[in-house]
């Protein structure tokens, strides 16, 4: 993986000092709250309902195991022993209090870990499939790229005061796992046909108030003029981005009020002064950064298969974990493992200073001490030889993590909502606990099939919810929680936004309601392989309109 | 019938003025302000307490009295005085002698 040279490393130090003195002054009342405030946002510190939220970046999901060691370290000594990893593939502490913040920085400095630019009208921490570098389906890495724009957009003089934030997924493979369609910028890594590298670029997606599924303006784009591109479209829409309204202020609406195809005549225009100037990649300076990146030593371990098939037949639990946690890798002898942090009951994405412990530990005995975070708020082990996928699922049930429910109706994204979130307007958490508990059995989960679930507290969108095949939202109406349900987002390469399909649901009937939207999937789909969202997809919302609202659908 | 309530600058804690002149980290025993001059009065102490650095995001809150206690009238209010409603373990809720918010 990437190690700082002298340059991060002063860069990041000289923060941390910079930030440190900054805590100091506002302790000390030299500086205002006003003041203060912004200088907070740009080193990753919120302030919530019951203290101060640290959000830490994970460059690109990825992370070694003296990195989650820290994390767990921080965990236990400044917070309350756990850390809740988010959509953005960051880690969020809850309860530092500010004047042990420049003493964590430091902390995090000493493994190449910093909260810079996670916060902020910036280019925020750029995301990449979790399975980069593993999956058998790529073609290649993407993360050398989502490498080269951190280093790029890192307090970029242009780009540190956008209209609004800023946010860029990066995938290389056809099967997307970054939801590159609802990003600011999406790109999708590709070989054009004389097997050159470069990306689809896609533009102007996103969630919150105003839903957008991004527009491809780009179908090839040369590796070289990765920055080049990117500098024109955010330089298009720092210009004409609207800073009149902090809702209308994302690039998607910029897409949407100027249109595709003007907009795309503006970003090549400025594309076509750049191209040919010190932004050009040079190759070796692309494949030095992909060097960072180089796969590790994957030995031969053909013993895998005996070992994997004996397994299987002397427990049906490893069996059922190997089925729905296990991804294919791009070498036959090793596997990706999914670290399920949706424990039947538990908070989604919550993982405890243990759990990070004993993931460290993984990853550095079996994992050539690589982990991700996904987005969809689990943990990666991306190489694991099939051999020892046995001894790794053993330690995983040892601590709680080796609950078999990736993909299923409960690996659940939920935002930390009203129990945390100062924006929310209604509770998460609790919704996806109930919710989970609801459909414990595995077995009746993998009858449903694959089903992405996602719940957020606020029109922020933070879970998701828009592209959840199932989508949440809670509101508040007359002082009271109410859920709404939307039916077919999807966030892959076919992705959608999903449709509200009626009036919301009280904290005590939204569990039902989510039964009864299950339940007539199984009762009206061709067969079990047809998922849910395929289904949907084939027969819109009426039949879920009936079944939630009955009579009362039909009298509309 | 109003109460004031703000987060404490160094730790960010939630804390409510009391009628003992005090920041408090509970909300029992908060001072109530239930008319205008009583309102203006808490609305100046916040501002002042804002100004000397003391506390952050300053808000005057709607209570009700529910036999004999406080009880805010948001949600989002009594999560704040009481913790996160799914883990009892943390927050105020975890301290002796504070109820829990649903």
């Amino acid at each position: 993986m990437y190690r700082y040279d002298e340059f991060d490393r002063s860069f990041v130090n000289a923060r941390v000092a910079q930030f440190s003195d900054q805590v100091e002054r506002r302790l000390a009342g030299e500086i205002t709250e006003d003041q203060f405030k912004p200088l907070r946002l740009m080193n990753g510190v919120y302030l919530q309902l019951h203290a101060y939220m640290l959000r830490i970046a994970v460059p690109y999901g990825t992370l070694n195991g003296r990195q989650m060691r820290k994390l767990a370290h921080v965990a236990r000594t400044y917070d309350k022993g756990y850390g809740h990893f988010t959509t953005r593939q960051n880690i969020q502490f809850n309860w530092p209090a500010l004047s042990d913040i420049p003493a964590i920085l430091e902390e995090l400095a000493s493994v190449e870990m910093h909260a810079i630019q996670t916060s902020g009208n910036c280019i925020r921490n750029v995301t990449a499939d979790h399975f980069a570098g593993a999956a058998a389906d790529e073609v290649a890495d993407p993360r050398p790229y989502a490498e080269i724009l951190r280093q790029w957009s890192s307090v970029h003089p242009e780009f540190s005061y956008l209209p609004r934030k800023f946010k860029i997924a990066v995938t290389g493979a056809g099967r997307d796992r970054a939801a590159i369609q609802v990003h600011d910028i999406g790109l999708h890594l590709k070989k054009d046909a004389d097997g050159r590298l470069g990306f689809a670029v896609y533009v102007g997606g996103g969630q919150g108030r105003t839903p957008m599924i991004a527009k491809k303006i780009r179908d090839f784009l040369p590796e070289e003029d990765l920055l080049s591109y990117t500098t024109a479209i955010v330089r298009v829409y720092n210009l004409h981005g609207r800073r009149d309204n902090k809702f209308k202020a994302r690039i998607k609406i910029l897409v949407h009020e100027t249109g595709t195809e003007e907009l795309t005549k503006q970003i090549e225009a400025e594309f076509a002064a750049l191209r040919d100037g010190e932004l050009k990649l040079p190759d070796k300076d692309i494949r030095a950064i992909e060097t960072y990146f180089a796969p590790p030593p994957l030995t031969p371990r053909p013993e895998g298969d005996d070992a994997v098939r004996l397994a299987r037949l002397d427990s049906k639990d490893f069996a059922d974990w190997l089925g729905q946690n296990v991804t294919t890798h791009k070498h036959a002898d090793y596997a990706a493992v999914t670290i399920s942090l949706k424990a039947i009951g538990e908070a989604p994405g919550d993982a405890t200073d243990q759990q990070m412990e004993a993931v460290a530990a993984l990853a550095e005995q079996y994992g050539f001490d690589e982990i991700r975070v996904s987005h969809e708020q689990n943990l990666v082990l991306p190489h694991v030889a099939r051999a020892d996928l046995k001894a790794v699922y053993d330690r995983l049930v040892e601590t709680g993590l080796a609950t078999a429910n990736s993909n299923l109706i409960s690996d659940i994204i939920a935002c930390p909502g009203l129990d945390y979130c100062a924006l929310a307007n209604a509770r998460s958490i609790p919704v996806a606990q109930e919710i989970s508990r609801r459909f414990a059995s595995l077995e009746r989960q993998r009858e449903i099939g694959e089903l992405k679930l996602k719940i957020s507290g606020c029109i922020n969108a933070c879970g998701h919810h828009h592209v959840g095949h199932i989508g949440i939202l809670g509101v508040e109406k007359k002082g009271s929680e109410l859920y709404q349900i939307t039916l077919g987002g999807s966030g892959d390469e076919t992705s959608s936004i999903g449709e509200i399909v009626g009036r919301g649901f009280a904290p005590d009937a939204i569990t039902d309601a989510v039964e009864t939207v299950v339940e007539t999937y199984l009762g009206l789909r061709n067969d079990p392989s047809e998922r849910f969202i395929d289904a949907y997809r084939r027969v819109g919302p009426a039949p879920f309109k009936e079944a939630l609202y009955g009579r009362e659908a039909r009298a509309a | 019938m109003k109460i004031l309530t703000a987060n404490r600058l160094h730790d960010g804690e939630a804390v409510w003025f009391g009628t003992n002149g005090h920041w408090n980290e509970a909300l029992a025993g908060a001072a109530i302000a239930v008319d205008d001059e009583t309102v203006t009065a808490l609305k100046r102490i916040g501002a002042e307490a804002f100004e000397n650095n003391q506390v952050v995001d300053v808000e005057l809150i709607d209570v009700e009295l529910a036999d004999g206690q406080i009880l805010p009238k948001r949600l989002r209010e009594r999560i704040r005085a009481a913790g996160p409603t799914n883990r009892n373990d943390l927050g105020k809720q975890a301290r002796p002698a504070i109820s829990r918010a649903a």
